[in-house]
């Protein structure tokens, strides 16, 4: 396109490309990614020659796995990454260094210069985070052990791109390395620094700037703040010599916890979407088949020795980690692949000298053949492997439902939510079909007896083949807050005859439930919190059924309250007010009550614990 | 706008086709006056709502207590509605007319037969010895007692019986007040509560 093509003809063809591609691939169970390397291929210099420049539109897409890896970090509060520590550095640090050593020494072994098997290795041991995590999204996998196992290691090599990237000029014979080390501690200073200001500004600057923004009230500019705080940070990062997408993860992960973070995501969601088909279709283009031609063997014998030892160290982790057997076709597949970062890997160590050109570019089509192969790898694991491992034992993945089910219910989770409700309804005599979504739940239950069919509730067809369709009630016991919305969609759209019974994990899950129409929605720590509270009540001298009251009129008070602010949800300043309106109305009263109480109690002579419930005095109780 | 008010107290009506049968019949007639109050079904949690049973109180010109007899009484959740609806200074004591001239009906079934309520049978009494706290309840808030519907034998009772009880029953609603054993009640006695009775709040 910087031959002055105009951009409106390269929109059509990527665009078309995409739309003509994706469905198609789709349409054969090959997946979307599939579908947009195809269309590269197709676009590309060596297809239709559409596009010829395929490096610029990569590096231009490359803000997609940006986008992305922002959008990780969304999902991602601190505390959960804080809990992810040692899968991050000790596990990530195993898979980064257990692969390069192997291809470094099966490099050497075959007479290759220790700094071009070095650099291959290096740059080879890195895997794809779009592909990887893009799959594990379009799966529903995020959640399970391999996804998150998955996550850990993909968190690592981001942050390990870096000081490769910084050793590769050392690698370089020319002295060119030299002249830049003296300003390596400079370097250092500014990165840290950086790092810093996006912490610090994440943490204070952000959360008014974005309600500032907010209450301008002009979505497109809310849009807008979205990707500026993407690009500002990722341009930050790149200032300093740091990985964009690292930046974007930690600025996404520094907003999970506030009020925007759902806002954020729908609002970049497409951008991200797109962009990272752009990154495929760009990664389906520089595959350069002059190479791949002029020498298949060594080509084929690169990609299948740096898939294979990858794919050693791989089983090895999750035979130790552990992930679960019918996890681990897809946790090594998704890992052994080649990355992105080995792109920028290679180009960088050919350009600093380290490696030659045609090296660089043979391991640059390596690395593009496998992630072409991945989604191609998984389908054969899908049809093939998956079944086989399912069928040789019992303590594997529980086959997915498949017998249509007749149960009026069907509970959807099976946690510690859903398991109190399914033993009700068994003590009472009531079958229902039960739906989890983890292998290893559905495992331990079934060992107490429960037949839990294994299975994603937010897919249409099983909850179809769980019976959906002609079943009762649904209870919605799935912790997931967006699958457990996406579900609760599916019901309404799909099955309208389903009374959908649901948990809340909090207030805002509350209100997206109540905006799909659902209403008989229980907050999930409400009722346990008031048995506590009245436990308090006791034992400061309530009588204990005076408790019991008291806690039954402020559940009814807090409902209607919640009731009440339902239609202001979003609006968080007319939330406050209602909520602080209301509150003190409750207080008001009870204090009024309290006052009643004692001035009669005063006037009796009474000395017994206040005795707070508003019970009126009763004809010839006696309690003159 | 409903002038007569049901209050239904069953603890087990999936149970009750005594009670669904009746209740089934007041929904199918449709009345416009009457405004039907299900308490178990209402108040699960029996966390009653006065607020909103003093106001459906206050509308109405005829109040139904339509509940089986569990041992020679009503059902606890009815009497818990008692209790704290019909409160000090609202339903009786000073201040407490809220209720006055309103009538009282009681509409009941018994399991046991006629015959068990006599001093020769299981029960030992005339049925219409277990009524004194009833009328006296209705006397205190100045309402006046209705003679009550009765039906002895609900377990045995048969469907033509059952379904000539429901149309009486819905009968007697639609033609409120003009029933003759109306005229020939005596006139409410007032029913003070001398001061010294009472704690002085």
């Amino acid at each position: 396109m910087e031959h002055g093509t105009p951009w409106l003809q390269m929109s059509l063809v990527y665009l078309g490309a995409a739309v003509l591609a994706v469905p198609l691939a789709r349409l054969l169970g090959l997946g979307s990614i599939i579908g947009y390397l195809a269309a590269g291929i197709a676009i590309g210099p060596w297809g239709l020659k559409l596009v010829t420049d395929a490096a610029t539109i990569l590096h231009f897409a490359e803000f997609g796995v940006v986008l992305m890896l922002f959008m990780v970090g969304l999902e991602l509060e601190p505390k959960r990454l804080w809990a992810l520590r040692r899968p991050i550095f000790g596990w990530g640090s195993v898979q980064m260094a257990g692969s390069t050593l192997l291809i470094l020494a099966a490099g050497m072994a075959f007479g290759a210069d220790w700094r071009l098997a070095l650099v291959a290795a290096l740059g080879l041991a890195l895997s794809s985070t779009a592909i990887g995590l893009g799959v594990l999204n379009e799966r529903n996998l995020m959640a399970t052990g391999a996804g998150q196992s998955v996550l850990s290691v993909a968190l690592l090599q981001d942050i390990a791109a870096i000081p490769i990237l910084a050793l590769l000029p050392l690698l370089a014979v020319s002295a060119g390395a030299a002249t830049e080390a003296g300003s390596g501690w400079w370097g250092a200073a500014k990165a840290v620094g950086v790092v810093a200001l996006i912490v610090l500004g994440g943490r204070l600057a952000l959360r008014p700037a974005l309600r500032w923004i907010a209450r301008s009230d002009t979505p497109e500019i809310f849009t807008a703040a979205s990707l500026l705080l993407v690009v500002a940070t990722a341009a930050l990062m790149e200032s300093v010599g740091l990985s964009m997408a690292l930046g974007a993860f930690l600025a996404g992960v520094l907003l999970a916890e506030s009020e925007y973070r759902r806002e954020l995501e729908t609002d970049l969601e497409p951008f991200k979407g797109l962009l990272l088909g752009l990154f495929f279709i760009a990664v389906g283009m520089s595959i350069d088949f002059a190479v791949v031609l002029a020498r298949p063997g060594l080509v084929a014998a690169v990609v299948a020795g740096f898939l294979l030892l990858k794919a050693l160290v791989l089983l090895g982790m999750a035979r130790l980690l552990p992930v679960p057997l019918a996890e681990r076709p897809v946790f090594v597949v998704l890992l052994a692949q080649g990355g992105e970062f080995g792109f920028v890997v290679f180009q960088a160590a050919s350009s600093s000298g380290a490696i030659d050109a045609e090296a660089a570019s043979l391991l640059v089509a390596a690395v593009a053949l496998s992630m072409l192969l991945t989604p191609l790898l998984l389908v054969l694991v899908d049809r093939w492997l998956t079944p086989r491992l399912a069928r040789a034992g019992a303590a594997q993945r529980p086959a997915e439902i498949s017998e249509p089910q007749q149960a009026p219910i069907i509970i959807a989770g099976f946690g510690r939510y859903g398991q109190i409700i399914g033993r009700l309804l068994n003590a009472n005599g009531l079958s229902a079909t039960v739906l989890e979504h983890d292998a290893d739940q559905v495992e331990t239950v079934r060992r107490f007896g429960w037949p839990v069919f294994y299975g994603d509730a937010t897919r249409l067809d099983l909850l179809r083949t769980a019976g959906a369709g002609k079943a009762r009630v649904l209870v919605l016991a799935i912790d997931d807050i967006d699958q457990s919305v996406a579900v609760a969609r599916l019901a309404r759209e799909h099955f309208p005859q389903l009374q959908v019974v649901a948990r809340a994990r909090n207030v805002t899950h509350y209100y997206r439930l109540r905006e799909l129409g659902v209403t008989l929605i229980e907050r999930e720590t409400l009722d346990s919190a008031l048995m506590s509270a009245r436990s308090v009540l006791e034992l400061m001298g309530w009588q204990r059924h005076t408790a019991r009251n008291q806690a039954l009129r402020f559940r009814q008070h807090s409902i209607e309250l919640m009731e009440r602010m339902a239609p202001h949800f979003g609006d968080e300043k007319k939330l406050i007010a209602l909520s602080k309106q209301g509150r003190e109305q409750l207080e008001a009263q009870w204090a009024a009550q309290r006052q009643q109480q004692s001035e009669r109690q005063a006037r009796a002579g009474w000395h017994s614990p206040p005795v707070s419930a508003p019970e009126a005095r009763r004809p010839d109780d006696g309690e003159a | 706008m409903p002038d007569i008010v049901i209050l239904v107290a069953h603890p087990q009506n999936e149970h009750s086709s005594v009670n669904r049968t009746l209740l089934q019949a007041v929904q199918r007639s449709g009345q416009a006056r009457v405004e039907l109050r299900d308490l178990y079904a209402l108040y699960p949690d029996y966390l009653i709502d006065v607020q909103a049973e003093q106001a459906a109180l206050a509308a109405a010109r005829l109040v139904v207590w339509q509940h089986p007899i569990h041992w020679y009484g009503m059902p606890p959740l009815l009497k818990l509605w008692l209790d704290e609806v019909f409160a000090f200074g609202w339903a009786y004591g000073p201040g407490g007319d809220r209720l006055r001239g309103k009538d009282l009906w009681l509409v009941t079934s018994t399991g046991g037969a006629a015959e068990s309520y006599r001093p020769d049978g299981h029960n030992r009494y005339f049925f219409d010895a277990f009524l004194p706290p009833y009328e006296q309840t209705a006397a205190l808030a100045g309402m006046r007692f209705l003679p009550p519907l009765l039906l002895h034998g609900a377990h045995r009772v048969g469907e033509a019986e059952l379904a000539a009880h429901a149309e009486l029953y819905v009968q007697r609603l639609a033609q409120y007040p003009d029933w003759p054993e109306i005229d020939a009640l005596e006139p409410c006695a007032p029913c003070e509560v001398p001061s010294d009775a009472r704690p002085a709040d």
